[in-house]
């Protein structure tokens, strides 16, 4: 078992989250599992509203309480069970050990403090540093995502949106994670700065060694950031693999789906495919299959049968009835009823 | 900066002469003839209509408003009908004491009501806030001279604890400032507590919070600077209503400020002394808003820098 904890450096379990409100329980999170290896990067791909932020959130221990609850599942960091820490412990934890990009750099700096002063605050909640040292080594890290170190004095709106992006790097980076969770941190910027910015984190996650929790719905951040992926519908990881797995034999037919919503660079006068429909409402999420709605090889079974995960390879997970024995679901052909 | 605050007070010009100009007409309005109200009802015709021209009433509004500004630009806030003395003195020589009513008005009402107002955002829905928020609503709805008068009846009439009136020594200045600022610090709760819930929902205080910040850092570093907007606004807005509210609360108090004076020249109909009192209360107005003004530039870097 202590072998199997050094290997990883997020492990979740059968992770739940619920959020009470008047309309309903929204079921945000149903039950997930993932898995980052030190020093990988793990891709979290959903639609809007999969409940991707609410699981980066539950690993900060930061969903909001109330409405919002983490009501099962185990979240184990370095090999440390981090719902036993008391919030005292996890503020020691956040920042330092776990430090998250969140996705709208536009707001998610304070207005009113410099950049500056907000990256050494950082530093100093971590290490044991005077002020001014702080300050020091806060404009060194300015420097390091390619911005001047005497603009540390300036304040979040004299920044572009990409400058501030790096600001917020810089500031998660500062005091050596090991896990960073990015949250769609290039969806509210522009596709010119986007790849600057993807690889000024990549260069500093290799540089410092750090896993990744890369969440986003491009599938090509994806492909040209993570080792492992993911795929999160309504709650639940509906196919997980390598890299390979996921682009080279796409199982799942959300996945297909989620392919096929793409441009074809190579011709480009083909029309897109869109997956039909909406996300499901996640106080109301339907009977069996969570996608059952949407796909286009849905049988009768899939509307009462919650699918289990099957094993395709080593590293290739599917939660869907097709690669279950038994159940009379074959893709292909798309029959959508 | 400098330029700014120049250009602001050089508002003041429009201020004073949109205010006497209201004021003068107002007065001018108003029915009573200002030498019988001076000397008596019992006063022969002859000396009325002596005074009347002596004080130059006889002529046309225009002319009186006209001469009343010429004065006011040479610094001159004219002569009281009634005690023929210069009202700048007769008024200044009361400022102090409204001024010092004010000015503790509002450290009770701010010194209460921003730690309330942040306690009830932060535990908003519980029994805390709940609580306060009624009281709040009470301090905005309650009329300040029946608070005043029932803090009378209570610490005065029956428990004797502080004096009905005057001005002698701090017990004196107790209840007429818990009348004055009730109603400002059940409005400055009611902002704080908005603004508070606004701002510590916003995304810097989810990165804050992922940064390791504590919780109390969180709401007093991070959150409440940026939720002070708003609330230095309306208590900038609110020393407007302290210096109104002063009229009442002196008048219940016998506390002898600009209020009751301002009060029993309204009474008398004399303008000039009304005229003076208004346009010092509204150039004390725009003096506070405009300081109001420049501290928002020390809050937030991202007004000072439209602030050229």
């Amino acid at each position: 078992m202590a072998e199997h904890d050094s290997k990883y450096t997020l492990e979740i379990k059968d992770l739940e989250v619920q959020f009470k409100t008047v309309d309903g329980v929204v079921k945000a999170v149903n039950g997930i599992d993932l898995a980052i290896e030190k020093g990988k990067t793990l891709g979290l791909v959903g639609e809007t509203g999969a409940g991707k932020t609410t699981t980066a959130l539950s690993i900060l221990r930061l969903v909001p309480d109330p409405p919002g609850k983490i009501t099962g599942g185990t979240i184990t960091l370095e090999g440390k069970d981090l719902f036993s820490y008391s919030e005292k412990e996890m503020e020691t934890i956040r920042g330092s050990q776990v430090s998250m990009i969140f996705q709208d750099p536009m707001t998610s700096l304070n207005p009113v403090m410099t950049v500056g002063d907000q990256i050494a605050e950082v530093i100093q909640l971590h290490e044991k540093i005077d002020p001014k040292e702080a300050l020091e080594k806060a404009k060194a890290m300015l420097e390091m995502v390619g911005i001047p170190g005497n603009r540390g004095t300036e304040y979040p709106h004299q920044f572009s949106g990409g400058m501030k992006q790096r600001v917020i790097i810089a500031m998660a980076l500062v005091c050596n994670p090991h896990l960073l969770i990015a949250d769609e941190p290039t969806t509210a910027l522009d596709v010119t700065i986007q790849a600057q910015v993807l690889d000024l984190m990549q260069k500093l996650r290799e540089k410092y060694g750090t896993s990744m929790l890369m969440i986003t719905h491009d599938l090509g951040i994806v492909a040209e950031v993570c080792d492992n992926v993911s795929i999160m519908y309504a709650g639940r990881i509906v196919e997980h693999g390598t890299l390979e797995d996921i682009f080279n034999s796409t199982s799942h037919p959300y996945t297909e789906g989620l392919f096929g919503s793409l441009p074809n660079i190579e011709n480009r006068n083909e029309q897109l495919k869109p997956i039909p429909g909406l996300m499901p409402d996640p106080t109301d999420l339907p009977p069996g299959c969570a996608f059952h709605p949407r796909c286009k090889y849905c049988k009768d079974i899939c509307k009462s049968r919650v699918p289990a995960v099957t094993k395709l390879s080593d590293t290739h997970l599917v939660a869907c009835l097709a690669y279950e024995e038994g159940t009379g679901v074959t893709l292909g052909g798309g029959d959508n009823e | 900066m400098h330029k700014y605050v120049i250009k602001r007070l050089i508002m003041l010009i429009p201020v004073v002469i949109g205010v006497s100009f209201l004021v003068f007409f107002i007065m001018s309005l108003a029915p009573g003839d200002t030498a019988r109200t001076i000397l008596g009802e019992d006063a022969p015709i002859e000396a009325i209509e002596a005074l009347n021209e002596e004080l130059g009433l006889n002529d046309p509004v225009l002319i009186r408003y006209g001469r009343y500004m010429v004065g006011l630009a040479h610094g001159d806030l004219g002569t009281s009908y009634k005690s023929g003395r210069s009202v700048f003195t007769e008024v200044m020589s009361r400022f102090p004491d409204t001024l010092k009513l004010a000015f503790w008005g509002m450290i009770f009402a701010v010194v209460l009501s921003i730690p309330i107002g942040i306690i009830s955002a932060t535990k908003q829905y519980s029994l805390i806030d709940s609580v306060s928020m009624v009281f709040a609503l009470l301090g905005v709805a309650t009329p300040n001279f029946w608070l005043g008068l029932m803090l009378i009846i209570g610490f005065s009439l029956h428990l004797r604890w502080f004096p009905s009136g005057g001005s002698e020594g701090w017990k004196a200045l107790v209840l007429p400032v818990i009348t004055l600022g009730t109603g400002c610090m059940a409005n400055i709760t009611r902002t704080t507590r908005s603004s508070m819930l606004e701002v510590i929902r916003q995304d810097y205080i989810r990165t804050a919070k992922a940064k390791g910040v504590g919780y109390r850092s969180v709401i007093y570093k991070h959150a409440l600077k940026n939720a002070l907007i708003p609330v230095v606004t309306v208590i900038g807005l609110q020393f407007g209503s302290l210096l109104g509210g002063a009229v009442l609360t002196e008048a219940v108090f016998s506390w002898p400020g600009v209020g009751t004076y301002l009060v029993n020249s309204i009474k008398a109909k004399d303008t000039p002394a009304v005229l003076g009192c208004v346009i010092i209360f509204s150039i004390c107005f725009s003096i506070v808003n405009l300081c109001v003004d420049i501290l928002y530039a020390y809050i937030d870097p991202r007004i000072k820098s439209k602030y050229k």
